[in-house]
């Protein structure tokens, strides 16, 4: 598959300018990509155009040539550099992992998750723990293209290298496309081939 | 327990902390879920001690514990001194946000409220996070203070935040900003330590190193850190001692000089962790840290240990090796003297 984001123009506030102005990229589902730049350039905010959560003043986002469906489940997830940030405080974990679509029960087990975590509050879990909900929630049935935006900068080196070896697996398999965000060159250079730069 | 004889500014002696939690979500019964047990860690002057270890192992509660902001639920045992002085909840309140300032992992110790700029000229942060509340904010006269309006800006500067971000409310601040916004509230005041809980992911290495200088320059000044972090190459290159957790207790303790190569690393887990770096071959050890339910008799570590033994079953001792500690049955170092764990 492919996703294209054409001329995309996006400021949250005119009055501050834009964040960003015509920016065009493309990529293939069979080629893991890397978003990289300074923080604050806005690699996050073109993130959130991609998978639909945003949507830009100007240029349109297109997975196979057609626009973004405009409800239901994003074929385009987005998992979070800020797990804490994105989920719901007030919800126990199984109804957050339930907002995403048909989570296999394979998917929990890889990611390490315990039964009894689905009882809890997101406060009551580590940083590490609960950004594997938040990475299952993203791997619904009809997920296309995953964007991982700083996911295991949380992570024990363990723990990494287990779930980007998986995230690896799981995306081929399923022919997910991957577009990964980080600031570790290491990592960056073990996970995505192509480099798109700010 | 490192081979200095200079004065400790922290000690946590045997630390434990256990959850109540129902037992299921329809059950009314409550169980008890020790998350740390016996663990152990202290911090002299002059010194930067970084913790590293397994998600979910029990360093930010560690934090927390030491902050007094663990929630209702929580029972915890073990002695925490902060200059020789037993530190009790009253203590802590007093302290928090003053001698002792706090980095969070969570980004949501920020108020969201308030612009970041006046957030951190007012210490409202590092002066306890979410329950701060109860204190109340901090006076517009401090906020306002032409001195410390200069040093809040000259941090920021220093680390890349325009004065335009001084405006911005946390949620209009990118990842990275914000982790930059909370540290540079630890290092607004004047602190004698400050307890980091994973202070630089979603930041650029330049600005990594800058942080990591900052803390060494602060240590230098015969104050302590306690760096929690998943970067060990960063903490290689800055810390004089790490401890590495594992399921809710330290298994290792060490100077950074013992950690030079991966011969020297002596906890097989750690070795594991090292392994495990994108830069040393990414290759994950197989299964996890088991649930606090399901932990085994013995060593925590055995049902991933490749020298699995049967003494592996029976209690580890911490033993003293070099300047340091390690919990494993395969070192014969010395067995640690009761009245050592806090020497
Ligand atoms: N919700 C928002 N409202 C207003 N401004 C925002 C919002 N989110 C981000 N910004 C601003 O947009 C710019 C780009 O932010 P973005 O989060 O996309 O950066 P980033 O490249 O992901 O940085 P980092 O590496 O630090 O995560 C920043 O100047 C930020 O302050
Ligand atoms: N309120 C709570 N109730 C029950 N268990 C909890 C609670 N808070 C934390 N825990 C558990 O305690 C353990 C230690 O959590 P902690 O947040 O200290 O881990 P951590 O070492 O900081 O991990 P990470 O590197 O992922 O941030 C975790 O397994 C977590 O699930
Ligand atoms: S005590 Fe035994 S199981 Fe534990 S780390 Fe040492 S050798 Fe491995
Ligand atoms: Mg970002
Ligand atoms: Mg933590």
């Amino acid at each position: 598959m492919l996703l294209e984001g054409k001329n995309l123009t996006f400021a949250y506030d005119r009055k501050k300018g834009n964040i960003l102005t015509n920016v065009s990229l493309r990529i293939d589902s069979r080629e893991p990509a890397a978003i990289v730049g300074p923080s604050g350039f806005g690699k996050t905010t073109l993130c959130k155009i991609l998978s639909g959560y945003l949507r830009p003043q100007a240029g349109e986002v297109l997975l196979d040539g057609k626009p973004l469906p405009k409800k239901g489940c994003c074929p385009v997830q987005m998992v979070w550099q800020n797990p804490e940030r994105a989920v719901n405080p007030r919800l126990r974990m199984r109804a957050t992992l339930a907002d995403g679509q048909q989570i296999e029960d394979r998917i929990i087990r890889e990611l390490g998750i315990e039964e009894d975590w689905m009882n809890r509050y997101p406060q009551e879990l580590s940083g590490g723990e609960l950004q594997r909900f938040c990475i299952a929630r993203a791997l619904g049935r009809d997920t296309k293209f995953l964007i991982a935006d700083e996911i295991s900068t949380m992570l024990d080196m363990i723990t990494q290298s287990q779930i980007w070896n998986f995230l690896l697996k799981e995306t081929k398999e399923r022919g997910i496309g991957l577009i990964v965000i980080s600031h570790s060159e290491a990592l960056l250079s073990r996970v995505a081939g192509r480099r798109l730069t700010f | 327990m490192s081979c200095t004889n200079k004065r400790h500014i922290l000690e946590i002696d045997e630390l434990s902390v256990s959850f109540l939690q129902y037992e299921n979500s329809r059950s009314s019964r409550q169980i008890e879920l020790p998350v740390i047990s016996k663990l152990s860690v202290s911090v002299h002057e002059g010194e930067i001690v970084a913790v590293v270890g397994s998600s979910g192992s029990g360093k930010s509660l560690l934090a927390h514990a030491i902050l007094g902001m663990l929630p209702y639920n929580a029972r915890t045992g073990g002695k925490i001194y902060f200059n020789g002085e037993l530190l009790t909840p009253e203590k802590i309140r007093e302290y928090r946000g003053g001698r002792i300032a706090f980095v969070p992992q969570s980004t949501t110790y920020l108020d969201p409220l308030m612009k970041v700029g006046e957030q951190v000229r007012g210490g409202r942060n590092s002066s306890g996070g979410k329950d701060s509340g109860r204190g109340g904010r901090p006076s517009g006269g401090r906020r306002n203070d032409p001195e410390r309006r200069k040093k809040q800006r000259a941090l920021f500067a220093r680390y890349g935040l325009s004065e335009e971000t001084d405006a911005k409310y946390p949620f209009e601040c990118s990842g990275g900003m914000t982790r930059r916004v909370l540290l540079t509230s630890a290092l607004m005041g004047n602190p004698e330590l400050i307890i980091a809980d994973e202070p630089t992911p979603g930041m650029d290495l330049a600005l990594a190193k800058k942080s990591m200088e900052d803390f060494r320059a602060f240590a230098d000044e015969g104050k302590g850190v306690l760096l929690i972090t998943h970067d060990i190459e960063l903490a290689l290159e800055v810390a004089d001692r790490i401890a590495v957790f594992y399921a809710g207790t330290t298994i290792e303790e060490a100077p950074v000089s013992d950690f030079a190569s991966e011969q020297l690393l002596r906890h097989p887990y750690t070795r594991a962790l090292w392994r495990a770096m994108p830069q040393n071959g990414f290759q994950p050890l197989p299964g996890t840290q088991p649930y606090v339910k399901d932990m085994p008799a013995g060593c925590p570590f055995g049902p991933r240990c490749e020298n699995y033994s049967r003494e592996c079953a029976g209690e580890i001792p911490m033993q003293r090796v070099g300047c340091g500690t390690v919990r494993c049955v395969k070192y014969h170092g010395e067995p640690l003297a009761v009245h050592e764990h806090h020497a």
